[in-house]
């Protein structure tokens, strides 16, 4: 092709080549692009602009109104007298979100592994129906799945009445809207992407490694520590960033099984757009969210690229 | 186990080699667990949408009572029709952009693409409370009704990356001889991807808009911010009835729900594996 192009008019055939090809990317690539850089990029900008903005009385953003009020409400209040004190209980929720994160994680985890490992041993043909069950609460709504553990939290549900009725405890157990319901609910809603990859970590292992330890008097506590843990590594950290990062931005499950008084970061940024309308604010606490994700991320691209290493060591 | 090592096992009396390693003590326990943790609350729902009571908890007989209700309900009927307008609208118009995307990216190579395709992925990093609030803010600014419009637009934007990524793996999976061979044989490149590539990208074109539907139908977040009167969809239906407390109706719309993402699942993959054996 350039051998023909060269000799018939070089310069113009390779201009006209490139002004095509500039023309496909855009007419091809442009439209998936613009929609994300227009709905997606632009929009994160203009929550960047508005919480570095003030808000007046009735909560509506003051356009050019550069301040820095809407990122220090998250350790200061504001009192009448316009003087600011300590107040941690923003600072109190994002604790509390990265704490029920990092126990969803691993709860996910200590449920997860074995799991995962018991999909790795079983005889190939068994494995797609497994890896099958595992996704399909995943393919449920998620309202569905909180609604499910509504009914067998709330007072009289399921729980409760089974213990009743059985006469282990006189009066419900206190289970619905706190703490412990949340990570349930944020584990059940997880779950699938903690055992998904450690699987196929795992599905990856050679098992004639296993046994040539057993061959050679390694324990099974010897063999899990020096040949199965390495191997599931990369599965695991994988799994706990695909968890601990929805967690931490998850806004129905608090919502649902938590009540008022188990807030996220996430249902504080909803209500900064709803009830409390602080637009500014809720901006900047998005911020604060997007700046953890990202930092979870990083931290997870610096451990993969290590892990990987390790194996090739 | 091989045969020397059992000899030396037996030779070697007070050393006992720790056993199978397919089989560790605990790992069934831990997976029967795992699966009465993940199907047990499943089953109780499906379970109590066929209790004639009212009370909900306390069995008292079957019935389908909850199921005629539910059914007989507009209000339900008008949110799962939106539902399913928006999920149509948003994965037709992410699978469309999202084809026509992977098809110059994969057979392209210039400065910036690895940051193009970091932009697509966007949507799947960015927590989506942080997208949602961020494009009411959006929308608010700009002035922009919130409605219909509004949510098939953000629905569209998150559903790119599902149906992006399945087309992508398929087209990088093909054989690039099959387009020099339609090129050496003079079709003209309009031709090369109607006879060629569009039919051999038909699988992962098919399993990314199954993926966007599903994706879109589930929604919540988004359209719970995005969305305005008369953009009601199932999901937020079904949040305010969650909200007022629990009854068996909510049982049974649950339920359906469940039965109609199984289902839909169940289809998708079918579709993927008589593709592959195709």
């Amino acid at each position: 092709m350039t051998i023909i192009d060269s000799t018939a008019a070089p310069v113009a055939g390779y201009d006209s080549r490139k002004r095509n090809l500039r023309r496909q990317r855009l007419l091809l690539i442009g439209p998936a692009v613009g929609a994300i850089t227009i709905f997606m990029v632009a929009p994160l900008l203009l929550m960047a602009w508005i919480s570095i903005q003030t808000r007046d009385f009735s909560g509506s953003v003051v356009w050019n109104s550069y301040s820095a009020e809407a990122y220090l409400r998250f350790i200061f209040e504001r009192n009448l007298d316009d003087s600011l004190s300590l107040n941690f209980d923003y600072l109190l929720i994002i604790w509390r979100s990265l704490w029920l994160a990092a126990i969803t994680t691993g709860l996910s985890l200590l449920v997860g592994f074995p799991t995962a490992m018991f999909m790795a041993t079983r005889p190939k043909k068994w494995r797609p129906a497994l890896v099958f069950l595992v996704t399909v609460p995943f393919w449920t709504n998620l309202l569905v799945r909180n609604y499910a553990w509504i009914l067998l939290l709330r007072d009289h549900g399921t729980i409760n009445s089974a213990l009743m009725g059985i006469g282990i405890i006189n009066e419900p157990l206190p289970l619905l809207h706190n703490s412990f319901a949340v990570s349930v609910g944020l584990t059940y809603s997880f779950l699938p992407f903690m055992v998904l990859p450690i699987y196929s970590s795992l599905e990856k292992l050679d098992m004639r490694m296993v046994e040539a330890s057993f061959d050679l008097y390694a324990t099974r506590l010897q063999t899990l520590r020096r040949i199965i843990f390495p191997a599931a590594m990369p599965g695991v950290v994988a799994g706990a960033i695909l968890v601990f990062v929805p967690c931490l931005g998850s806004y129905v499950t608090p919502e649902l099984l938590g009540g008022g008084k188990t807030m996220m970061i996430g249902n504080l940024i909803g209500l900064q757009f709803g009830a409390a309308r602080n637009w500014p604010f809720g901006a900047a606490l998005g911020f604060g969210l997007l700046a953890m994700v990202l930092l979870a991320m990083t931290f997870y691209a610096l451990k993969s690229g290590k892990s990987k290493q390790g194996i090739s060591l | 186990m091989s045969l020397v090592s059992a000899t030396i096992g037996a030779l070697t009396p007070g050393r006992k080699k720790a056993g199978d390693a397919n089989h560790w003590p605990g790992l069934a326990f831990m997976a029967c667990v795992f699966f009465a943790y993940v199907y047990l609350p499943i089953a109780v729902l499906i379970a109590l949408s066929f209790n004639e009571n009212e009370l909900v908890t306390i069995w008292t007989g079957f019935s389908l009572d909850w199921y005629i209700i539910a059914l007989q309900n507009e209000d339900m009927i008008r949110a799962a029709g939106n539902s399913l307008l928006i999920a149509c609208v948003a994965s037709f118009c992410a699978t469309a952009l999202s084809t026509l995307a992977a098809v110059q990216m994969s057979r392209d190579r210039f400065k910036g693409q690895s940051a193009m395709n970091a932009l697509v992925a966007l949507p799947l990093t960015v927590p989506e409370i942080v997208t949602a609030v961020a494009s009411l803010l959006f929308f608010a600014t700009l002035g922009v009704t919130q409605g219909l419009i509004t949510v098939m637009i953000a629905h569209t934007v998150f559903c790119i990356p599902f149906a992006y990524l399945p087309i992508r793996a398929r087209l990088e999976g093909l054989d690039p001889r099959l387009f020099e061979a339609a090129n050496d044989l003079y079709a003209t490149p309009v031709q090369t991807f109607r006879r060629v590539t569009l039919p051999l990208m038909m699988p992962g074109i098919l399993s990314g808009a199954v993926l966007a539907f599903i994706i879109s139908l589930d929604d919540f977040v988004t359209t719970f911010f995005v969305g305005g009167a008369g953009s009601t969809t199932l999901p937020i239906y079904i949040f305010g009835l969650i909200r007022v407390g629990v009854s068996p109706e909510v049982n049974a719309i649950s339920s359906i729900m469940l039965l109609v993402s199984v289902a839909m699942v169940s289809i998708s993959l079918l579709l993927g594996r008589g593709h592959e054996r195709g």
